[in-house]
């Protein structure tokens, strides 16, 4: 009986996962057929057309699916550091002779064909996580353990940003969800979430208001703690008066140093003496809130220094496009404006298949990969961008249910890793599109352009399918 | 379950909190927003090609040959196209209703989204009214362009034409769009890659009024238009078109090379045509009149693919062969016996025997037999000797490609040992069977072209530049490329030359042409040739050089069924000497000029003896 299952995977695989697979795949071919289209070449099996080429590509992943499909599940679990580090070894060949595709060092040249490596790392090490994580003596907050945990994330991160391809590199950010929910302390994911605000509000204004408001807000959360209207006002008094001062008499004296040190003085001062009484009456609760915003206070001055000094041109563009800084609608935000323009007049109903003018004449960049959603939002309109969108969510829902029901932590923990990578991937590029994320040049998975990102989401999410499917063999340690 | 399970539900809260938040901002951006749907419709993009003007091409004396004018073509693009006055516009650039609908019939099929060319070459005058009533045409617009023009009406073969680029073309070089223009014949197409200068593309925003709103992407991807290279050839205009005066009405073809240099100075194909004709909307009519004309064949260049029997004018290479073989010295004499010689009679009667200067005065058939009979006998065998001869004439450029400018030149023909030795066995032929060789009838053709570079190699007196058409190359900034050609030397010694010359400039001086073709301010060179035709009345050769110690210029004419070189060959390349070298033509000659002109040798059956 025992082999009769084991003979008989395809009973076990869960067909909605394929189901969705295919459906996005199905759909994300009629859009790059669409983002490509032109009267002079109609075959849809023209192989010099991208729509041609993606079906190839498209029959390739089938097969890599079928192939993962009947793969042993043990044989993952076994191989999952052999094939980690094998790529890592695939990265740094690719830092010595990769070639260069629009700015980043990150491809293989295989003949005709070019390979992204990176597009894979993602997969390698979302199982040499659920390897690490899953053996018998891991202990979350284990000193050893996050260690090994940063080192795992850590090591292709950095290969990979020496490729210069900061966003594949970013991807792996996503992998703290996978950590808070085995267990990482809450407080880390809260403090990645105080850091993008902070920072946020830092790109957006400038670190003297960024200041001034966590002055206010930490002021009014120590008020709703203690109560303490008095000690409150008092705080409040020494803080601005402090600023106050210094700025009156540096404009009186003609100075030009920068209020930045002034304020910064003010937090600095206010903060001592909060938390003197934080020692004297031995409030815990407040000790932590002063170290909080003497931390984001400091946060705040870095990485403005940090923009301004180290960060490169195109960089700095990117995140002031994306936050609004320059709205300047023919440079920067040129691609994002257009692909707005070319989402928003879709309309509920869109233009219909292959009507759409904003992306026939080729206004929108990218229109076959990273743009491939403009497509989507520009010919079949709200209801189709919103079905897409559906798409998605179910098929991270049920990637979530399926780990969730699996007995082995390590299927749990991969499965996690796939729907992390994947809604990363989803969030980013149609924030992208639609002016919620910055420019960062990640494809769509299962509708961009491309085989390198087709057959790695293919990988990536096929060894979870076969995982699933084989949920009544063990497979921890 | 493990303790940290509900954090799943966080995890999918985020996930479909993002989720959610995409979809409110697709709601407002799609549905709540109007701006977008009103950017998306003025956002239409239109890539104009701008064209460079194609180099101009200069002749020896700076003077002009080809340049532009302007003209207009209206295009369409037609899924722009909203219904409009045909009637007006049909009026407007003077076309047919019927055609303007066959043409956007046309576009349409080509592509709805690309532009298509409407009517080609609009001139300045129609394109002004034009102008001004385009914005009431939605999806048409108007590209400039440019057409060649021919100030001297001249030098059509050589300068060649400019045509639509074809289908073949469009599939081999991706740089060429349909319409585009491409150099089709001559230093139009030799030179090709240098005229045509680099397109430009300037990409615009237009509005639904079909007016040009802006720079696209700030014009950033926009490129300038690269001017084209001019060329500075070594032609004559001038002489060029005198030359087609005196070949009015004749068939035939004249080619001057300055021989220090190799520069062709002018090279006429008669019949000819006005190059203007080839050019604007007339041209496919006018090239079906040209092309279908089979008795005069004006599109033919004659001087490079013309392959002509040399005639007596070739006994001055077997005069060279036979001196420097040995085979003769300079005063070797031979007898003839006039009509009655043997194996080749001579065409008249002449002081008898003579050695090769008179020889060559008299262009004696009898002497150029013995010449070419002990040259056959040096080596031994008739093989051998065959082949020492064959390889002389190679090295005079005959049978061989000269210049990679004129793309349809032919290589002519010389025999090889193996053609004897099939026709009649090897061994089995001699000096005899081959006689017509010596006077330069028989298995050698040559064209007219090769003809004047053995005549400049004479003057030369032993080596010759390879021939061609363009001396230098001008970039748009003027910077001046100037071209290197090959320097062939030739293995005959210059006395032998010298000989030679003699010979030469007793023909002009010591025969009837003292009348029409010799010069008194300088010693002019010559040998006239008359060439049997098996097709009808012989034709009429002359090659020649000028003057003959210092030689600026060294020609060769070739008119078809005109009989004695002498009669007319030699003097239409006297008068054109006389008037490259003198800049103009002596009154004594103005007599023969004007006969010249006016005589129509085009359907002669029978020839005339004299002028």
């Amino acid at each position: 009986m025992v082999e009769k299952q084991e003979n008989n995977v395809w009973d076990n695989v869960d067909w909605i996962t394929i189901g969705l697979y295919l459906a996005m795949m199905l759909i994300g071919w009629i859009n790059i057929y669409a983002a490509v289209y032109n009267e002079e070449h109609k075959s849809i099996f023209d192989m010099t057309q991208r729509y041609g080429k993606q079906l190839m590509w498209i029959g390739a992943a089938i097969f890599i699916a079928v192939l993962m499909i009947n793969t042993d599940s043990k044989f993952f679990v076994t191989f999952a550091f052999p094939i980690y580090i094998a790529l890592i070894f695939v990265l740094l060949v690719v830092l010595l002779v990769g070639s260069e595709i629009k700015g980043a060092r990150s491809w293989i040249q295989l003949g005709n064909f070019s390979i992204q490596p990176s597009e894979f790392m993602k997969m390698a090490t979302s199982l040499a996580l659920a390897r690490y994580i899953s053996s018998y003596d891991f202990k979350m907050h284990d000193y050893k353990s996050l260690l090994s945990l940063a080192a795992i994330i850590g090591i292709p991160v950095g290969l990979i940003f020496l490729q210069n391809d900061t966003g594949s590199a970013i991807v792996f950010g996503i992998f703290i969800l996978v950590l808070y929910r085995e267990g990482l302390n809450g407080l880390v994911l809260f403090f990645s979430f105080l850091i993008s605000v902070v920072f946020i509000l830092t790109m957006l204004f400038d670190p003297l208001i960024t200041i001034l408001i966590l002055s206010i807000a930490a002021l009014v959360i120590n008020y709703l703690l203690k109560k303490k209207l008095q000690r409150t006002l008092i705080g409040g008094a020494t803080f601005f008066g402090i600023f106050g001062v210094l700025w009156g008499l540096n404009y009186i004296l003609g100075g030009s140093v920068s209020p930045i040190f002034f304020i910064l003085i003010a937090a600095i001062l206010t903060s001592a003496m909060f938390f003197t009484w934080a020692m004297v009456l031995r409030k815990h609760s407040l000790a932590i809130l002063i170290g909080i915003y003497l931390g984001s206070v400091l946060f705040s001055v870095s990485v403005d220094y940090v923009f301004d000094n180290i960060m490169e041109q195109h960089q700095r563009d990117r995140i002031n496009e994306l936050l609004g800084i320059h709205s300047d609608v023919l440079g920067t935000g040129y691609n994002v404006n257009q692909s707005k323009i070319a989402i928003g007049s879709g309309g509920l109903f869109g233009k219909g298949f292959l009507q759409g003018t904003q992306t026939k004449f080729d206004f929108v960049p990218e229109q076959d990969t990273d743009f491939i959603f403009c497509t989507v939002g520009e010919e079949w309109g709200f209801l189709g961008s919103t079905v897409v969108i559906g798409l998605f969510m179910a098929l991270l829902m049920r990637i979530i249910f399926l780990a969730e029901r699996s007995r082995s932590r390590f299927s749990r923990v991969y499965g996690y890793s796939v729907a992390c990578i994947i809604f990363f991937h989803f969030a980013v590029n149609i924030g992208m599109t639609i002016g919620l994320a910055p420019v960062v040049g990640i494809p769509l998975p299962f509708f961009s352009y491309g085989g390198s990102s087709l057959w790695s989401f293919t990988f990536l999410l096929f060894i979870f399918v076969r995982l699933d499917a084989s949920r009544f063999e063990q497979l921890s340690f | 379950m493990d303790t940290f399970s509900k954090r799943r539900l966080i995890i999918l809260g985020i996930f479909l909190g993002i989720g959610a938040i995409f979809i409110i901002r697709l709601f407002t951006l799609q549905i709540t927003s109007k701006t977008y749907k009103q950017f998306a419709t003025r956002n239409v993009l239109r890539k104009i090609t701008v064209y460079p003007a194609r180099g101009f091409i200069y002749d020896r004396n700076n003077n002009l040959m080809v340049y532009n004018k302007a003209a207009y073509d209206l295009m369409i693009i037609p899924r722009e196209v909203k219904s409009f006055d045909t009637t007006e516009l049909c009026n407007i650039i003077q076309l047919d209703r019927i055609e303007l609908r066959e043409a956007i019939r046309k576009a349409r099929a080509y592509s709805t989204y690309k532009p298509s060319i409407v009517v080609t070459q609009i001139s300045p005058d129609i394109y002004a009214p034009l102008q001004e009533k385009l914005y009431k045409y939605p999806g048409f617009f108007v590209q400039y362009r440019t057409l060649r023009d021919y100030p001297n009406k001249s030098a059509a073969h050589v300068l060649g034409y400019v045509g639509e680029v074809n289908q073949k073309t469009l599939e081999a070089d991706k740089y060429y769009r349909p319409g585009d223009y491409i150099g089709v014949t001559g230093l139009e197409k030799a030179y090709e890659q240098d005229l045509r200068g680099i397109k430009g593309v300037q990409k615009s925003m237009v509005d639904v009024h079909n007016r040009i709103k802006g720079k696209y992407n700030e014009g950033k991807e926009d490129t300038t238009a690269v001017l084209g290279n001019n060329l500075i050839t070594g032609l004559d205009a001038k002489l060029e078109a005198y030359a087609e005066l005196l070949m009015t009405n004749k068939r035939g073809a004249v080619v001057a090379i300055e021989p220090k240099t190799g520069e062709i100075i002018l090279m006429v194909s008669a019949p000819s045509y006005d190059p203007n004709l080839m050019v604007g909307r007339q041209r496919s009519k006018n090239y079906v009149v040209l092309d279908r004309d089979s008795i005069n064949k004006p599109m033919m260049n004659r001087a490079i693919i013309g392959r002509y029997p040399p005639g007596s004018t070739f006994k001055l290479a077997n005069a060279l062969i036979g001196l420097e073989e040995h085979a003769i010295t300079p005063l070797d004499r031979f007898s003839c016996s006039g009509k009655g010689s043997k194996p080749i009679s001579c065409t008249h009667s002449h002081v008898s025997p003579l050695a090769v200067r008179e020889g060559i005065r008299e262009s004696c058939n009898s002497f150029f037999w013995n010449n070419f009979r002990l040259i056959m006998n040096r080596k031994g065998n008739t093989a051998d000797s065959f082949q020492a001869w064959h390889d002389y004439i190679v090295s005079f450029g005959f049978g061989t490609k000269l210049s990679p400018e004129l793309s349809s030149e032919v290589k002519g023909s010389v025999p090889e040992v193996s053609l004897y030795d099939k026709w009649y066995g090897a061994k089995h032929w001699n000096a005899y069977s081959i006689r017509s060789l010596a006077i330069g009838q028989g298995e050698i053709e040559a064209t007219p072209l090769q003809m004047a570079n053995l005549c400049a190699m004479i003057a030369n007196r032993g080596y010759y530049i390879m021939p061609h058409i363009v001396r230098a190359i001008q970039t748009p900034n003027r910077e001046v490329q100037t071209l290197d050609y090959d320097k062939k030397t030739i293995n005959v010694s210059p006395e032998n030359f010298a000989i030679v010359i003699g010979g030469m400039q007793a023909v002009v001086e010591e025969t009837k042409l003292q009348f029409s073709v010799k010069q008194d301010k300088y010693i002019v060179c010559g040998k006239t040739g008359t060439v049997q035709n098996p097709h009808g009345a012989d034709h009429s050769a002359f090659v020649g050089f000028a003057p003959k110690d210092d030689p600026k210029i060294a020609i060769v004419v070739f008119i078809e069924n005109a009989g004695f070189g002498a009669t007319y060959a030699a003097p239409i390349a006297g008068l054109l000497m006389e008037k490259y070298l003198n800049d103009s033509i002596s009154p004594k000659h103005k007599d023969i000029e004007q006969k010249l002109i006016d005589t129509n040798l085009l359907d002669v059956k029978e020839v005339k003896k004299t002028l």
